[in-house]
Order: C-alpha cells, then sequence, then structure tokens
C-alpha cells in the first residue's frame, strides 16, 4: 500500500469532522504527499522496525535467562513435581473454577455495594455547612475505623460474632455475613479514593459551576464528579482487584471458593498444583478487567485532549 | 553579514490536518532576526496551530520547519533540544498552580540548563523587577491577577533566554487595561532585539510593533508583507474584508 493511498481512505474516513477551511472536503485538495514526507515516514517506519526487532530480541533473551536459571536450579526437578503437576491440575481445575464461581459473585455485589456506600461516604465527607457536621464526623469516624481494622478481624467478628447473637431475622450464612464485611471495610478505602478525587478538581471548576447558579449539589453532580471520575478509576480498579482477592477469605465461615477448593485438595494430597492453579485462574480475571478500563480511561482522553505530539 | 541575517524561523510548504480537516495548508514563513511577525486572521484560521507546529506540540504532515538553519522537523532532530531553544507564552497561560512564582520561573533554568539556584533565582527577580512584579516572586499564581499571570508566564519562558519567542493571543483572556500592561511588555523585548512570532487580535498593536503581518484564512497565508502593506494597501478582497469588519467592530 502506497503512502498516499493509506492516507486518502484515513481522511475520507473520518470526513464528516470537517470545520472551517476546508470547504469541499480534501479530495478538491488536490494534495499530493511531497518526496519529504515520504522519506520521512520512511525513516518513521523503518526506526518502528528496529524498536520491533530490540524488544523481540531483548524478550527472548530475558526468558531464556529466566528459563536456564528455574530449570538449572538444584531443586528444580522436586519443584515441578510438587508444584506444577498436570496430574493434579488437571483434578483441581473443575474444583477451582467451581469454587471461583463464589468469588465472582461476591465481587460484583460487593463491588457495586462498596462503589455506592464509598460514593456515599465520600459525599459525606464534602459536604458544607453547619448542618452536615454530625454526618461529617461520622463519616470521618467511619472511614478511620474500618481503614484501620484489620479485614480478617472484622471478618472474624461479623462471620463469626454475629451468629453467636442468635438474633431473629438475621442470616447466618457466612457468604452474606463475609460479603457484608468485605463491603464494609472496602468502602472505607474507596470513600478516600473518592474524596481524594473530588477535592483534586481545581477550586475553579466548582467556583464556574456555582457562579451559573448550580448548587453544591449540582455543582459536585454534573460538573466536579464526572472529572474527578476519571483520575478515580486506576485506584478505584486497584481496590476492585484487591477486594477479588480479599472474596476468598469468607471462606473462614465455611464457604468454599477457589481458594479454598484448592486448599481442600492441597489437604489431602500434599501437592501444592491446586494453589498455582487458583493463582494462575485469579490473575486471568484480573487481566480483562484491567485491558477494559485502560481501553475505557484512553478513549476519555481521545475525546478531550488537545492532541498534539507531547 | 548573511550569516546573522540568516532567518532564524522558516517554515517551507507546510501541511497539518486533524482528522479531515486541513488546518494548515502550504504554509511558508521565514523569521528574520530581531524581528516581529504578527499572525493575524479569524478564529480558527490556524494562527495557533502554526505556532505549535513550531515548538514540535503537533506533528506537522508535510513540509519542513528550520530553526537557525537546522531542520526541527527532521524525525532525527533531538525534539528537547528545539524547545530549549524556544519560548512559548499560553493564550492561558498554562503557569503550575502548586509552585509559586520563582519557582515556576526558575524551574527550567535549574533543571533543564543546570543553572544553580542563586544564578536563576537572581536572574528570575531581575526580570520580575522590570515587569514590576518584584513583590510577587512568592505569591501563587491562583492569587495573581490575569494581567499579572500573563506577565509571570512571560518571564518564565524569558528566563532560558531563548531565540525565539512565540505568543499565543498572549492578551485574549485579558480585559483593556490588563492588555495594555501585556503589550507594553512586548514591546521592550521587541526594543531589546528579542526576535518573536505572535498570533493576536490586537490590530492596532500589530501595526505597531510588527515588522512582518500574515494575515492566516483557512489555514492559508493569504497576505503577507509589511504592517503599512498589509493594513495600508491589503491586496486580497478576503484580507479587506477582515480588516473591514475589525475597523467595524473599532478595534482598529
Amino acid at each position: 500500500m502506497t503512502v498516499a493511498e493509506g492516507e486518502a481512505a484515513r481522511e475520507g474516513a473520518d470526513s464528516e469532522g470537517d470545520m472551517t477551511g476546508t470547504v469541499d472536503g480534501r479530495s478538491a485538495d488536490g494534495y499530493v504527499p511531497s518526496e519529504r514526507r515520504r522519506a520521512r515516514e520512511r525513516h518513521q517506519r523503518a526506526r518502528a522496525r528496529r524498536a520491533t526487532a530490540v524488544a523481540a530480541l531483548s524478550t527472548l533473551v530475558t526468558a531464556v535467562v529466566l528459563y536456564l536459571v528455574v530449570v538449572e536450579a538444584p531443586g528444580w526437578p522436586r519443584t515441578k513435581e510438587t508444584f506444577f503437576s498436570a496430574d493434579y491440575a488437571r483434578e483441581a481445575l473443575p474444583k477451582v473454577l467451581e469454587g471461583l464461581w463464589l468469588n465472582v459473585r461476591l465481587l460484583a455485589v460487593c463491588g457495586v455495594a462498596v462503589l455506592v456506600l464509598g460514593m456515599l461516604i465520600a459525599i459525606a465527607r464534602t459536604l458544607r455547612g453547619p448542618v452536615f457536621f454530625p454526618l461529617r464526623v461520622l463519616a470521618a469516624a467511619y472511614t478511620d475505623f474500618f481503614r484501620g481494622l484489620p479485614l480478617i478481624i472484622n471478618l472474624m467478628i461479623v462471620v463469626l460474632g454475629v451468629p453467636a447473637l442468635r438474633l431473629q431475622g438475621v442470616t447466618v450464612d457466612p457468604v452474606l455475613l463475609g460479603g457484608t464485611a468485605l463491603t464494609l471495610t472496602y468502602s472505607a478505602y474507596v470513600a478516600e479514593v473518592f474524596r481524594a478525587g473530588i477535592e483534586s478538581i481545581h477550586p475553579s471548576q466548582r467556583a464556574a459551576a456555582r457562579s451559573l447558579g448550580l448548587t453544591n449539589r449540582q455543582a459536585l453532580r454534573y460538573v466536579v464528579l464526572p472529572q474527578a471520575v476519571r483520575r478515580q478509576v486506576p485506584p478505584l480498579l486497584n481496590d476492585l482487584v484487591s477486594l477479588q482477592k480479599d472474596t476468598g477469605l469468607v471462606s473462614i465461615g465455611g464457604a468454599v471458593d477457589a481458594v479454598r477448593a484448592a486448599d481442600i485438595i492441597v489437604g489431602r494430597s500434599l501437592n501444592y498444583t491446586p494453589y498455582i492453579v487458583a493463582g494462575l485462574v485469579f490473575v486471568a480475571l484480573t487481566i480483562p478487567m484491567t485491558r477494559f478500563t485502560d481501553w475505557l480511561t484512553a478513549r476519555m482522553d481521545r475525546q478531550r485532549a488537545q492532541g498534539g505530539a507531547l | 553579514m548573511s550569516a546573522t541575517d540568516a532567518p532564524v524561523l522558516r517554515m517551507e510548504s507546510v501541511r497539518k490536518t486533524f482528522g479531515g480537516s486541513v488546518v494548515l495548508r502550504d504554509v511558508d514563513l521565514e523569521v528574520a532576526p530581531h524581528t516581529v511577525t504578527a499572525l493575524i486572521g479569524a478564529s480558527g484560521s490556524g494562527k495557533s496551530t502554526l505556532l505549535r507546529c513550531a515548538n514540535l506540540l503537533e506533528e506537522i504532515d508535510d513540509g519542513a520547519i528550520w530553526l537557525d538553519g537546522e531542520e526541527i522537523t527532521d524525525p532525527r532532530a533531538d525534539q528537547d533540544a528545539v524547545r530549549r531553544r524556544i519560548g512559548v507564552v499560553f493564550q492561558a497561560y498554562n503557569l503550575f498552580p502548586h509552585m509559586t512564582v520563582l519557582d515556576n520561573i526558575t524551574l527550567a533554568p535549574r533543571r533543564v540548563h543546570g543553572a544553580t539556584r542563586a544564578e536563576a533565582e537572581e536572574h528570575a527577580r531581575g526580570l520580575l523587577g522590570r515587569l514590576g512584579l518584584a513583590a510577587k516572586a512568592h505569591a501563587y499564581p491562583d492569587r495573581l491577577s490575569g494581567g499579572q499571570q500573563q506577565r509571570v508566564a512571560i518571564v518564565r519562558a524569558l528566563a532560558v533566554r531563548p531565540r525565539l519567542l512565540l505568543l499565543d493571543e498572549v492578551t485574549a483572556a485579558l480585559d483593556p487595561e490588563l492588555v495594555g500592561e501585556v503589550l507594553e511588555v512586548v514591546r521592550d523585548l521587541k526594543d531589546d532585539g528579542m526576535t518573536m512570532v505572535l498570533a493576536t487580535h490586537e490590530m492596532g498593536f500589530a501595526r505597531d510593533v510588527a515588522d512582518q503581518v500574515c494575515f492566516l484564512d483557512g489555514g492559508v497565508v493569504l497576505e503577507r508583507g509589511t504592517a503599512e502593506q498589509v493594513f495600508g494597501d491589503p491586496q486580497q478582497e478576503r484580507t479587506r474584508r477582515f480588516l473591514r469588519r475589525i475597523v467595524e467592530a473599532g478595534r482598529l
């Protein structure tokens, strides 16, 4: 494909974005790329090829070195048998996946609950006006307490302590109680992420919104939060991935999640392969989520950015 | 003699497109040392893009740009080295809000050019004093008026002793009183021999200060010449219409 064709195709594809100065589009422009441009693009392509080659070579070298270090290790044959046994992996995978379904469901429910609760707490902390003083104090106390309280202790209190009260009408289901404990702790983390995001928006934005006559709440809803959310996506994803892994802790109440399923097989066979399987399954679950948010934020940036070569 | 008269900035058939729209088309420009070039034209005519291309903030599609005889659009050129020799003042100031005025100004001299804190601050205080901002050295940008912020932005661009200064509608966000304050600074810089390219809507100022005026329309340099030629005897119908509207609006 020649440069001229590629250029024409690219510009034809989004020619609806025309603005001033191109009254009859670029076809009437009669533009032919100069030799200078072709030479520049040849150089850039050559540089890209060279970069790809260097990347491939260095990746290969790294892989070979890692492989040799691991395989040449004195304990490798024994390690391979106890951690990377294909037989045990085949046996563990269905059980682990069955357990993973519990993790996924917990993540979905707790994730939504955490986002909603965290946002409410963050907003409560940023509210102004003397009326809201008790709410502000409450929200601050909540985040202070649940951020400081170790998750495992929180879980034990909720999962083991609540049923011990034998209250009428209160569930004793370890999954529900565990989910509640997770939500309590993670809401505190997420609330701080939201609050940091809200406060990172330059005060001039709030000033502009308020001068348009928007109330404090409207300014937050229509101007501050939409900008804050973009900055909050990476740390929120961090907390979400962390939550996903911690959903496994509900197993202390007796529920069987992916890690617990692996645990059961390990306890029986004394082969650690199921742990490896469970670990890889969690990683596999995280990667699409990360790629999706990367794509989402990149798209948001493209729509807004001034553009430029930097 | 010819070496000193060689253009500081030269553009040759520069073309720039955004998506499907052609923003600059076959733009040629030569800026001689110690001269001021004013880019005039309606909003969206490509003035700002032209300045951004000169500072390599935008990658051009075709054509070439030279700074002091060195082609800066060559893919092998060191872009950071090029930008070190060009100062830019933006329409919206673009000061760093988390730094004091003095830190804004001394950032590049210290971190990029390796000046010591004492040297950089002395130079900065000298420039601030000249622009009547000596008392504001330790203030934060958000505490300053628009005119003060824009003068700080000019000082920041000057602090690295650039070869060329690009000014992108530096008075567009200012009220008339403050406009005068900033334009006075630009006039002083011209007297000091600074080479400048400025995009502006201040036609009266362009007429007074510019050695060369370029009228851009739809990404093309439609007319160029001395201020007397372009403002006094425009050749193109489009230019005449533009200037007539400016006069009717009482801006000239």
